[in-house]
């Protein structure tokens, strides 16, 4: 379990913050609220402690021994061989998709959303609140929604069954644009875009220059969000795409999982892949948790 | 003044171009497609359409065909019954922890907000198939336990399973609303927490009536954005079908039209039911907004 520790952050103003804004802390209650805090805790960990100790079993483990203990034999290796060796490998090309879907999707996204989000903040222009209205509008709709119509426009350019039919759809974040554009109004000074001007920078050498670097933080903020919901998602792909050779993780181990009731080897694969595909996610989630923070606080106050 | 106007507002669209033109044609086109579709009936000569195929304004004959569907109707209900229940759940735990945590009382806060958050990161399939290995019996440890102590339970049968569904849901989501409602949590400056601690405020006081009503827009966020991932339910009971008998396949609107749409090529049902789920998103986040902001208006007079 050490390897679930959040690092320390270095946003660490906690400590001296709640010394000053809380009231007073006695050991009952302390006793009492940790106690709670250790009971939820239990309920969000158990899941993937489970998946942690089936993972080290073999099928027959799987179901005559105990789920929350290790079985008497420790098949880790040997179902971590599995699972990237079977069918050629095809578990490594899936986990490149995901990478590629959500790493060439994510930084994209954020860098349109960024643009957009900049100058519906920055200029003021006829249209500008059509725009921000339209886009806000497509927050609310369900992505569900415009899939199956997508779909068929796709089948129509001959898109689908392709990387793109996943990743063009990706490239577009309206709660991205709408958080870059509160961010940007907030920490963008016009005499900073002023000097730009005083020595000769054209309006897009400007951006590129000198407002990006200021929006970092709510950048990362996006390109987070972006990629994980990209990552996660499966109604997507599963949709658009036909051909494993193509798939994300998350389809690929379904695919797996969907066959253990004929091959109960499956099992081994499916609880294996499972243990590797959320590894580097979770990790990535806990030591870059401070990110979800930076943008965030802005866009909610302001929402 | 106005060649440097001009200028500029060239430069905004030109920033804007790239973001707008994949906007229209990932949402505006899709959604002026999928109302179009929805009014209009493919005809197929011919067993299988060999002899060509014909489309013909319907009128509201599809959306009478996904109405009088009682399998869509009853989907609706249930993720109605599913959203008043579930949300209201999630929200309610995801502000206690959030407030727990930001309180003195809590040890270790960073480690029980990163386990917290942590299932955000696990996507819904995967989820969803770590869930069902506890619902299934024979595999599950927590059956195993409830079987030794005589209790007979069925996560998977027909009145059970849309509540194991609500479970995955909240497991995967409260930790990502928690640390929402933190953030905002830390943004209330630290004379408010004086002027509460001079006027002798309790805990339980100061939740009350300082944290909470300071946190109400991020609330209100979460709200809708839960709102709306219910009305797009699929993942979920998808992959549940294969271990639960009574998912249907239109257990959700969205699996109703998924099922229409890929097993039956029945677009324009397809199309229509997309359109109702979207008008129904809409409707219900914005009355949530408008009886929130209402009462917001009220509390400040």
């Amino acid at each position: 379990m050490t390897g679930t520790v959040a690092p320390p952050t270095p946003a660490g103003a906690r400590a001296p913050a709640a010394g000053g804004r809380h009231l007073d802390r006695t050991p009952a209650s302390t006793v009492v609220v940790t106690g709670v805090l250790v009971v939820v805790a239990v309920y969000f960990l158990v899941p993937l402690y489970w998946v942690v100790v089936a993972a080290t079993k073999t099928t027959e483990d799987l179901f005559a021994t105990n789920g929350l203990w290790f079985g008497g034999t420790f098949h880790l290796v040997e179902n971590l061989r599995m699972v990237l060796t079977y069918d050629g490998g095809i578990f490594l090309r899936w986990l490149g998709n995901s990478l590629l879907y959500s790493g060439v999707g994510g930084l994209l996204a954020t860098y349109l959303a960024a643009a957009g989000g900049y100058a519906l903040a920055v200029y003021d222009f006829r249209g500008r609140n059509v725009v921000f209205a339209a886009v806000l509008g497509g927050v609310l709709v369900p992505t569900t929604a415009t899939a199956l119509p997508l779909f068929l426009l796709f089948s129509q350019l001959g898109l689908t069954n392709t990387y793109w039919s996943v990743l063009i759809p990706s490239l577009v974040s309206p709660f991205g644009l709408f958080l870059c554009r509160v961010y940007a109004q907030a920490s963008i000074d016009a005499s900073l875009l002023e000097s730009g001007r005083l020595d000769g920078a054209g309006e897009l050498r400007i951006f590129h220059a000198l407002a990006l670097r200021p929006m970092t933080p709510v950048l990362v903020t996006v390109f987070l969000f972006q990629a994980v919901s990209i990552w996660n998602n499966y109604f997507l792909p599963l949709i658009m795409l036909g051909d494993q050779d193509l798939y994300p993780l998350t389809l690929g181990i379904e695919n797996w999982r969907a066959q253990t009731d004929r091959l109960p080897e499956f099992y081994q694969l499916t609880t294996g892949g499972v243990l590797v595909s959320i590894v580097p996610l979770v990790v990535a989630v806990i030591v870059l948790q401070r990110y979800w923070r930076g943008g965030l606080t802005e866009g909610a106050v302001k929402a | 003044m106005t060649a440097r106007r001009r200028t500029q507002t060239r430069a905004a669209w030109l920033l804007l171009a790239p973001f707008l033109a994949l906007f229209a044609l990932t949402f505006v086109v899709p959604i002026i497609a999928a109302v179009g579709q929805s009014f209009t009936t493919i005809d197929r000569a011919g067993l299988f359409g060999e002899d060509g195929v014909t489309s013909e304004f319907a009128g509201f004959a599809n959306y009478a065909r996904a109405l009088a569907d009682s399998g869509f109707v009853d989907s609706v209900g249930r993720m109605l019954l599913f959203g008043v229940v579930q949300v209201p759940v999630m929200i309610v735990l995801c502000t206690a922890l959030a407030l727990l945590l930001e309180s003195a009382s809590a040890r270790w806060p960073q480690f029980f907000r990163g386990a917290y958050f942590m299932p955000y990161g696990v996507p819904g399939v995967i989820a969803t198939i770590m869930w069902s290995f506890f619902y299934v019996p024979g595999l599950s440890p927590l059956l195993d336990i409830t079987q030794a102590l005589g209790l007979r339970i069925d996560p998977l049968g027909p009145e059970m399973v849309l509540w194991s569904i609500a479970n995955i849901v909240t497991w995967t989501y409260t930790g990502y609303n928690m640390l929402i409602v933190i953030a905002q949590l830390k943004a209330i400056p630290t004379e408010v927490y004086e002027a509460a601690r001079i006027d002798g405020a309790g805990p339980w006081r100061l939740a009350w009536s300082v944290q909470l009503p300071l946190i109400r827009p991020a609330l209100v966020l979460t709200t809708v954005f839960s709102i709306i991932g219910t009305l797009q339910l699929f993942t979920e009971p998808k992959l549940l079908q294969t271990v639960a008998p009574s998912i249907d396949t239109s257990y959700t609107p969205n699996l109703s039209a998924y099922t229409n749409a890929f097993a039956f090529n029945e677009y324009g049902i397809a199309a229509a039911q997309a359109v109702l789920i979207a008008l129904a998103a809409f409707v219900l986040s914005y009355a949530f907004l408008t009886v929130t902001s209402r009462t917001s208006r009220r509390a400040k007079r």
